[in-house]
């Protein structure tokens, strides 16, 4: 069953294969294809998630890859607690949103090739949570990313979906060059990238470089999951079609950064700093995302930013190490259900309301869409936490662990998680009431392409994996953490869960708290939302706070300040050194409009002479600084 | 007189040939040279089918040459021809390479089905603006003379890669230059360009050579020979004058590195790729790059190794001004040709912090890392040949947008050579980025490699450019046609396509070769 784990990836690579290269003749059945192989893989899953034992990891070699002298990097697969859980999520809720994509992409001409992006995505994916080394999850995360990138673009009329794409992919190579150079230290200290040797020998390098790893490593799961700095590509995301959004943006690529750092937790189980900017960043990001979360009109922008948010909940979670790794895998589960689901009753809003996303036009949809009211007020009930539905267990546990911190972190970390509880109530109270109470605003208005309004039920193709999510949005927490199920079965891969005996408040009025604290979050949205009527137009003279949430928190000025201007300027500065530069770009553009050998020739600026002269310069810089290097 | 002859024959003792080691490089030489006889005796409809045969022939026999040689060759290497030319393991590495690359290089030179009479002009005599230019223009002739200025500049490769001293070198280095001046001359449309190209490249070359010349006179006053292991022997602990050394290693890098279009001796590589013809662009990028590169290699690590803790860092300035020049400028560029040019200006830079190492990993990181890069960019330039307009090339990349929804294969095997070109994994420019940076970082080049990646990273993004435009806009309403291409190019493509997917799947067996064994010293 081990040995043949390859086959989880070799189906919907596959797929992917079969569906992009076969062009038109795989259009009748092609979707059909798409569901089908992630189907098959979710089943190879589960056969081996119940006829094998976990106890230890057991690493497959398929073949040779890089061997080079010292370096031996190998294919190969680990099957282990850790990476059966994922493989389930993802094949899991995957196929389950493969089955939605086919209703609800059935209108576009090129669903063909959406499955086979999504098979892609999920092939993929599968190798970054099975890989055993890490230049095998690189492989899985560079895959990932570009699938990510084809299907946040996938719109292709709208200028929006390619700006998007393109801030997604230079993001998240700001975070790849992190994960690179996290790998080149292993190779440099430890001489190997496969986990068994690294996580062997990662004891007996200097502590600095252990930081440092974690460090970089972290770099990489924030461009990757969308924590802060590099958080601000993930909103934009959403341009992409909404199942993608479900899968990709929410349940299981963007988590990859948590799966990296509980992977890696030998590692950062020997450095208490690297936890600690780990537990930062997480904090940081949760508080900022449900801040943001509440200024959005748009319904997937506003549940992009909780995922921001809930993905903060899970690195502040794995960043207090021992106690919080499963925790942390824990809330990644649950959240990959009800955020999918979530996602996925937005969609099918969408759907019903000729892809208008702005909530302030609609309103009173529950009576008109039963099957995606019920599904998403569940998911809703679970990401607030209402009791004993999943989000109650997963998130209060990590507000708890949290709390269970000593002195100033305790108060920090656990006060943040908490207020981040009430804000999520806010905003989600806020979502709901828009969309599906009060007044019906979309009768009065026409939709930006000039139709009217005519919201249904989606077919049952779609509705049935809503119920499904919704099933797993109730009940999963429960079976997870009661009983502390997933942290025994996950203790072979990431060691046994702490229980912390020094915590700033006592455990058991954690839970309590956080439903108080939420519950005042959706009682003042009802306060502000629910009893009075919200106007369809955006209201622009508003305080502060709320217009700084409107701007991400400054985010995106933020990076633009950080990263884009000084490279801005270091380019405009190299190119003035090379005047030439200018010059062709300019008179490029000239020869396009007119074209002809007397333009072409203009186009040429540059002077054998003035190359001449660099040369001769760079040929006297080296050859004095030979000289000087040698007698100085 | 006989009888003086005789006297002399014996006391001149004529040096030992291993016929069978340098057999390929002879096969090369010797068809360049049938190629010339054709030119003159053959009648004008039959030069074109005469020359592709011969010129895909004598690399094909030249393969084979190789191929048998290389099976019973001694592992340590040999050398002949007194000392001259040293054929060990990353000679007959690099002389593959060499072949394989020409192969495809020939295809797309050899191709007349996107243009009629293909990309050369018919009369290179003519001067351009004129009536006859312009009637040539649609003429079906082609100057075929450029196969055998091909098959020099190869054989020129071959020895200057397998050079065991700087004499030798030096003359390689002008077989292999003065033909390739000559073929960027010739380009059938924006004859302007392609001539200004070439004037450009024979004068900064010459400028080079030069350079080349100067630091080869001045390691001779050093050393007392040209030898490469004879200035081994000299640096290892003598009391001669340092600055003759220093000075002179200065100088025969500068040429070597303008040959590899290393910054800031890069200037020239821009506008000939831009003006020279596309497939003899696609020869210079791929092959010029690995012989360069493999001179580099053997002057280094012959020559060199014992002083490389005082040049190592003037060429790690070099190697961070050459990323730096090709990945930032590369960002404004609007011609494809010029920003692939940039691109290889930074791929040169990534190169040099191989060959820096001196560690077998390094030697073998970067002789594949030649490989993986000489085949990508090969079918780059192929694919860049069949984006046209009324006017020729559409090489300007306003054209190019909206390329996926006219031609999807097309867009999907540039976006994919672009992947390579930016070190995606499961592309050969991945697992050669890989294993030269972690040879650079065994090697105690840390800081090196970190700046590596980052400008490896900003590269990215001008590949990205092109992706996005390709994918994400909208076709421009003249824009450029795809031409269907014939069954050369196809192949060239398809080649340089195959092996840069197979280089990133399973590079096993090419790193294999790639590290079989080091350089003759002798």
């Amino acid at each position: 069953m081990i040995a043949s784990s390859w086959l989880l990836v070799a189906f919907p690579a596959l797929g992917a294969l079969i569906l992009l290269a076969g062009g038109k003749r795989t259009d009748a059945w092609g979707h059909l294809l798409g569901c089908a192989t992630v189907i098959a893989s979710f089943v190879y899953g589960l056969v081996l998630f119940f006829s094998t034992s976990f106890d230890q990891a057991s690493d497959t070699t398929l073949y040779s890859w890089i061997p080079v002298g010292a370096l031996q990097v190998d294919f190969g697969l680990r099957i282990d607690a850790l990476s059966v859980i994922f493989v389930l999520l993802i094949t899991g809720v995957g196929a389950l949103i493969h089955i939605y994509s086919i209703g609800y992409m059935s209108d576009d001409a090129n669903r063909r090739r959406f499955f086979g992006y999504l098979n892609l995505f999920v092939a993929s994916m599968l190798i970054l949570v099975l890989g055993n080394s890490f230049v095998t999850l690189y492989l899985g995360w560079e895959g990932v990313g570009l699938a990510s990138y084809l299907l946040i673009g996938w719109y292709q009329d709208r200028p929006t979906a390619a700006t998007a794409a393109k801030k997604a992919f230079l993001m998240n190579r700001v975070g790849d060059v992190g994960l690179a150079l996290a790998i080149f230290l292993m190779f440099k200290y430890i001489g190997s990238t496969g986990y068994a040797e690294v996580f062997a020998g990662i004891g007996d390098i200097p502590p600095a470089a252990i930081t440092a790893i974690a460090l970089l490593l972290l770099l990489g799961a924030c461009g990757k999951s969308g924590q802060f700095p590099l958080q601000a590509w993930l909103p934009d995301a959403m341009e992409g079609p909404t199942p993608v959004s479900a899968l990709i943006h929410a349940a299981t690529m963007v988590t990859a950064g948590v799966y990296l750092i509980a992977r890696a937790a030998p590692i950062y189980n020997l450095t208490e700093d690297g936890r600690l900017v780990v537990t930062i960043v997480g904090a940081f990001t949760l508080l900022l995302g449900s801040i943001i979360g509440c200024a959005y009109d748009d319904i997937k922008k506003v549940l992009a930013y909780s995922t921001v948010s809930q993905i903060g909940y899970m690195m502040l979670a794995v960043g207090l190490g021992p106690f919080g790794y499963a925790l942390g895998i824990a809330h990644l589960l649950t959240h990959g259900f009800f955020k999918a689901g979530l996602f996925l009753g937005a969609g099918s809003v969408m759907h019903a309301m000729n892809d208008e996303v702005d909530m302030r036009k609609f309103g009173g949809l529950r009576s008109k869409m039963p099957i995606t009211f019920a599904t998403f007020g569940l998911g809703y009930l679970a990401i607030i936490g209402f009791p004993f539905l999943s989000g109650f267990f997963t998130k209060d546990a990590i507000i708890e662990a949290a709390f269970g911190q000593e002195g100033w972190r305790g108060w920090v970390f656990g006060g943040a998680a908490l207020l981040a509880a009430g804000i999520t109530g806010f905003y989600m109270t806020r979502l709901v009431l828009l969309t599906f109470f009060g007044k019906q605003r979309w009768r009065e208005i026409k939709s930006s392409d000039g139709r009217d309004f005519h919201p249904h039920e989606s077919p049952t193709v779609m509705t049935a994996p809503m119920i499904v999510l919704a099933v797993g949005s109730v009940g999963a927490g429960a079976w997870l953490i009661l009983g502390d199920r997933l942290a025994d079965f996950l203790a072979p891969a990431v060691g046994p869960l702490a229980e912390s005996e020094h915590g700033v408040l006592p455990h058991a009025i954690v839970p309590w708290l956080t439903v108080l604290i939420s519950a005042l979050g959706v009682g003042l949205a009802w306060m502000l939302f629910g009893r009075k009527e919200t106007a369809v137009e955006r209201p622009q003279n508003v305080a502060w706070p709320v217009r700084a949430a409107r701007k991400d928190l400054y985010g995106n000025a933020l990076n633009e300040t950080l990263v884009a201007t000084p490279s801005l300027w270091a380019t405009r500065f190299a190119v003035f050194l090379d005047n030439r530069g200018v010059d062709g770009a300019v008179n490029g553009l000239a020869a396009a409009l007119g074209g002809g050998s007397g333009r072409m020739r203009r186009l040429q600026t540059g002077f054998v002479r003035s190359y001449a002269l660099s040369m001769l310069g760079g040929t006297v810089l080296i050859v004095a600084a030979l000289l000087m290097v040698r007698f100085s | 007189m006989n009888v003086f002859l005789a006297q002399q024959a014996d006391r001149i003792e004529l040096p030992a040939i291993d016929y069978a080691a340098i057999l390929p490089m002879l096969i090369i030489l010797g068809a360049a040279c049938i190629g010339v006889l054709f030119e003159a005796f053959l009648p004008k409809h039959q030069r074109w089918p005469g020359q592709v045969v011969l010129t895909l022939l004598a690399i094909a026999a030249a393969g084979v040459a190789l191929g048998a040689y290389v099976g019973g060759s001694p592992a340590e290497g040999t050398t002949t021809l007194s000392g001259t030319l040293s054929i060990d393991r990353p000679a007959l590495f690099l002389w593959g390479t060499l072949l394989a690359l020409a192969l495809g290089a020939v295809l797309l030179i050899a191709d007349r089905s996107i243009e009629p009479g293909g990309a050369f002009v018919a009369q290179a005599g003519i001067a351009p603006g004129t009536v006859q230019d312009r009637a040539q223009v649609g003429s079906t002739g082609m100057q075929t003379e450029v196969f055998p200025l091909a098959l020099f500049a190869l054989g020129g490769m071959m020895a200057f890669c397998s050079a065991n001293d700087l004499l030798t070198m030096f003359i390689a280095l002008e077989v292999l230059s003065l033909p390739l001046y000559l073929m960027c001359g010739l380009a059938r449309r924006r004859r302007l360009l392609s001539q200004e190209a070439a004037v450009k490249y024979f004068l900064l070359g010459a400028f080079a050579s030069a350079f080349f010349l100067y630091g080869l006179a001045l390691l001779y006053g050093y050393a007392g020979s040209v030898k490469l292991a004879d200035i081994a022997n000299a640096t290892a602990g003598t009391d001669r004058s340092d600055t003759l050394l220093f000075a002179g290693l200065g100088l025969l890098m500068v040429g070597l590195l303008f040959k590899g279009s290393v910054g800031p001796f890069h200037t020239w590589t821009p506008d000939v790729y831009q003006g020279a013809p596309t497939p003899v662009t696609a020869f210079m990028a791929a092959c010029t790059k690995v012989a360069a590169f493999g001179g580099m290699l053997r002057v280094l690590t012959v020559a060199f190794e014992s002083t490389s803790w005082e040049w190592r860092g003037v060429l790690w300035g070099v190697a961070i001004v050459s990323m730096l020049i090709g990945a930032v400028l590369g960002l404004t560029q609007t011609d494809v040709k010029r920003m692939i040019a940039y691109s290889s200006i930074a791929h040169a830079g990534f190169l040099l912090i191989g060959t820096m190492a001196l560690t077998e990993d390094g030697l073998s990181g970067t002789l594949f890392y030649l490989l993986a890069y000489g085949f990508t960019t090969l079918a780059a330039f192929g694919v860049i040949s069949l984006v046209r307009d009324s006017t020729g090339e559409a090489t300007h990349l306003s054209a190019w947008a909206g390329l996926a929804k006219r031609s999807p294969l097309l867009a999907a095997v540039f976006t994919f050579l672009l992947l390579a070109l930016a070190g995606i994994p499961l592309t050969s420019g991945f697992v050669g980025k890989f294993v030269v940076f972690s040879a650079a970082l065994s090697d105690g080049m840390a800081p090196l490699v970190v700046i590596a990646l980052v400008f490896s990273a900003v590269a990215a993004f001008f590949y990205l450019r092109v992706v996005v435009l390709m994918y994400f806009s909208e076709p421009a309403a003249d824009g450029p046609t795809v031409s269907v291409p014939g069954a050369f190019t196809t192949a060239a493509i398809t080649l340089g396509v195959a092996v840069t997917l197979l280089l990133g799947v399973l590079p096993a067996f090419a790193l294999d070769w790639a590290g079989a064994g080091g350089f003759a010293i002798s």
